[in-house]
């Protein structure tokens, strides 16, 4: 049987009083998509550092391909892996061929630097200084770095923030044609919609801590047969009187509205509203939709992720 | 077809790397190729050796008119004809520097002057030699006199060696610990500890770019001095080269250590002139530095901008070989391992 890409045990990592990560076990089988979700500060960055080997565990244990990184650099593992770290920036300088080369240098195999320009589509920008590219062209640039060396396993650590819909998709097809060759791929991000095009299973993180693991189908499916209604009221509702409503399931304060769990099924929507002209409420902005990931962090957290990466400081997606 | 049949071999992408950056940086350019040849041109210029200005007389309109003739067609003064009034206003002024005078026509002249002058006694002593020989006065001992303008002791030859010493330790310093503190900075470190990327690669290739630089730079400067001022490197251009080496490798050091930990080019920045400044100030860059207090010069010997001064200025004016340089040498040695021992242990990529 082989051993699986990634296999972490009881990853702790503390920064002074802050656990960054609090006892992390993780399985990621060969030519798996793993992601790992959550907003900043849920210690997904400390995780992948840990398990690329760049910082060292306060106790716990990575093992790569059933190998320990172990206490000196491990060059022959490193072989194996490519990284995309967050907020690198390459040589200003250098063109993006010269960037490729040199990454290129450092592997004993790889592949070439005409085939990386192919593959990522970077031959209008081959003669460009790295300083002169867009941000979705140098995102495209590291990725291509990661893959110079033609790894077995792929990090990427929120490849796509702040890049327009387009350098997204772009990059997103790069990270699946690699998948399709059977490499594995661990990707953090808090896009949720990115997490369920790329990953087979999806770790949902939140203060150093795993809270729901699974494939986006089960994760969504998890919160029941349910849907979602948002909307504002010019006056604050009676939420007591709503909630001994069968029908409905959860309800959350979202700023000036609400976020409502109920029943999947319209008779259930029309029995909200009903409840809502009795107390003689106009909803405003009313929008129903299906679960999606961003509501199971929702529910999982009690945040919504983009007030969850605000609260960090992370300019909102 | 994922194999790369060629691979590009890691010490010469890196060094190359350095290389391209280095030139695409213009301001890098200037600074390290540019700068020493403006300073050269500046100072050479300014301190070349010319004749000492003519004294500056006044002679009053009541000098006889004999004198009066050979004073103002005198080669050797600037003289002006003035009111008494006017002279001796001008002499106030230090317009000039002494005035000839007879107020009483039967009477000798008067030199009036500020005898704390030096300008004064010397204006005193050429005014009289040219009425003593106009007067028919004959040299009784004859001198020989040999004039100063051999090649290597003039103020530029002087000049030349420490500007080269200013260069290297410019350019080794800004050269290594400002590139890697900001390699730190934008986490581009931390990027090549994730890959197999060998250590001593990337240390390598600072030093295979600085060597390549290294040669360019006293090309450059050697160059110049050669087609500008007529400077010869009188001794050997190997002893030389491997006195640059030897303080390029202590003003290296010096650059590793302090880019071994910092993340701010700022904070960098900071140190590196902290680290300069005496250096600039006491090793004997523009002037000797045997003006300081005696008990000051050994510490000022140990400085490797010193080292690196004196002992070029050995090799390039005096014919030196690198056996008369063997406590300069052992100062760079010094430096150049020490440094980079501590700078080895304290490194860090992230």
């Amino acid at each position: 049987m082989t051993a699986p890409a990634i296999r972490t045990q009881s990853l702790v990592k503390r920064y002074g009083d802050k656990l960054a990560v609090a006892g992390l076990d993780l399985t990621i089988e060969v030519g798996e998509c793993f992601g790992l979700l959550g907003p900043n500060g849920a210690g997904k960055t400390t995780t992948v550092e840990m398990i690329e080997g760049l910082t060292r565990p306060d106790s716990g244990s990575v093992e790569l391909f059933g190998v320990p990184w172990g206490e000196n650099r491990n060059r022959a593992l490193q072989e194996r892996v490519g990284v995309q770290l967050q907020d690198t920036q390459l040589a200003d300088k250098l063109t993006v061929e010269e960037v490729l080369r040199l990454f290129r240098s450092f592997y004993r195999q790889g592949r070439g630097v005409e085939q990386l320009i192919a593959e990522l589509d970077l031959h209008a920008e081959r003669k460009q200084q790295y300083q002169k590219l867009s941000g979705g062209q140098k995102q495209r640039v590291a990725l291509g770095t990661a893959l110079a060396g033609d790894p077995e396993l792929l990090f990427l650590d929120e490849p796509t923030t702040g890049l327009d819909p387009r350098a997204r998709q772009a990059l997103w097809g790069s990270v699946q044609a690699f998948q399709k060759r059977g490499r594995s791929v661990l990707i953090t991000t808090h896009y949720m919609e990115e997490a369920a095009v790329l990953c087979d299973r999806i770790a949902v993180m939140d203060h150093g801590k795993i809270i729901a693991l699974g494939t986006p189908r089960s994760l969504i499916d998890g919160l029941g047969l349910v849907q979602f209604v948002e909307f504002e009221t010019k006056q604050p509702l009676d939420e007591a009187a709503l909630s001994t409503l069968p029908v409905v399931e959860s309800i959350l304060r979202k700023g000036e509205g609400y976020h409502l769990r109920i029943a999947r099924s319209l008779s259930a929507l029309r029995i909200v509203l009903a409840e809502l002209e009795r107390q003689q409420l106009t909803p405003i902005g009313l929008s129903t939709h299906q679960a999606t990931l961003d509501d199971v962090f929702l529910h999982l957290t009690g945040r919504a992720l983009k007030a969850a990466a605000a609260e960090a400081g992370e300019p909102s997606p | 077809m994922s194999e790369d049949t060629d691979p590009p071999n890691p010490l010469k992408e890196l060094t190359l790397a350095r290389v391209r950056e280095f030139l695409r940086e213009p301001g890098y350019v200037f600074w390290v190729f540019g700068f020493p040849l403006l300073m050269a041109i500046g100072l050479g210029l300014a301190f070349r050796s010319k004749a000492p200005e003519r004294p500056r007389i006044a002679v009053t309109n009541d000098v006889a008119s004999d004198s009066l003739r050979v004073l103002t067609q005198s080669s050797r003064l600037q003289a002006r004809r003035l009111t008494r009034e006017d002279a001796e206003r001008a002499l106030a002024r230090t317009k000039v520097e002494l005035v000839v005078d007879q107020p009483n026509p039967n009477r000798p002249l008067v030199f009036k002057l500020d005898a704390g002058q030096e300008k004064a006694l010397f204006a005193r002593a050429i005014v009289k030699d040219v009425l003593e020989r106009a007067a028919g006065r004959q040299d009784r001992l004859l001198i020989d006199e040999r004039q100063l303008s051999e090649h290597g002791s003039r103020y530029v030859d002087f000049l030349l060696p420490g500007l080269i010493g200013l260069n290297l330790m410019g350019s080794s310093m800004w050269g290594i610990g400002h590139n890697l503190v900001l390699a730190r900075k934008r986490k581009l470190l931390r990027r090549y500890a994730v890959t197999p990327m060998r250590r001593s690669h990337f240390l390598l290739s600072y030093f295979f770019s600085r060597a390549l630089f290294l040669v360019l730079e006293l090309a450059v400067i050697i160059g110049f001095g050669r087609l500008v001022f007529g400077t010869h490197v009188q001794g050997s251009m190997t002893a030389l080269l491997l006195v640059a080496a030897s303080s390029a490798a202590a003003f290296a050091a010096i650059g590793f250590l302090i880019g071994a930990r910092l993340e701010s080019t700022e904070v960098a920045g900071g140190w590196m002139n902290f680290v300069q400044l005496p250096m600039w100030l006491l090793s004997g860059s523009f002037f000797s530095y045997e003006r300081f207090p005696a008990w000051l010069q050994l510490p000022i010997r140990c400085l490797p901008l010193t080292a690196t001064n004196d002992a070029l200025r050995r090799i390039y004016n005096e014919s030196g070989t690198l056996a008369s340089i063997p406590f300069e040498l052992a100062v760079l040695a010094v430096w150049a391992l020490l440094g980079f021992a501590i700078a080895v242990r304290a490194f860090r990529w992230q």
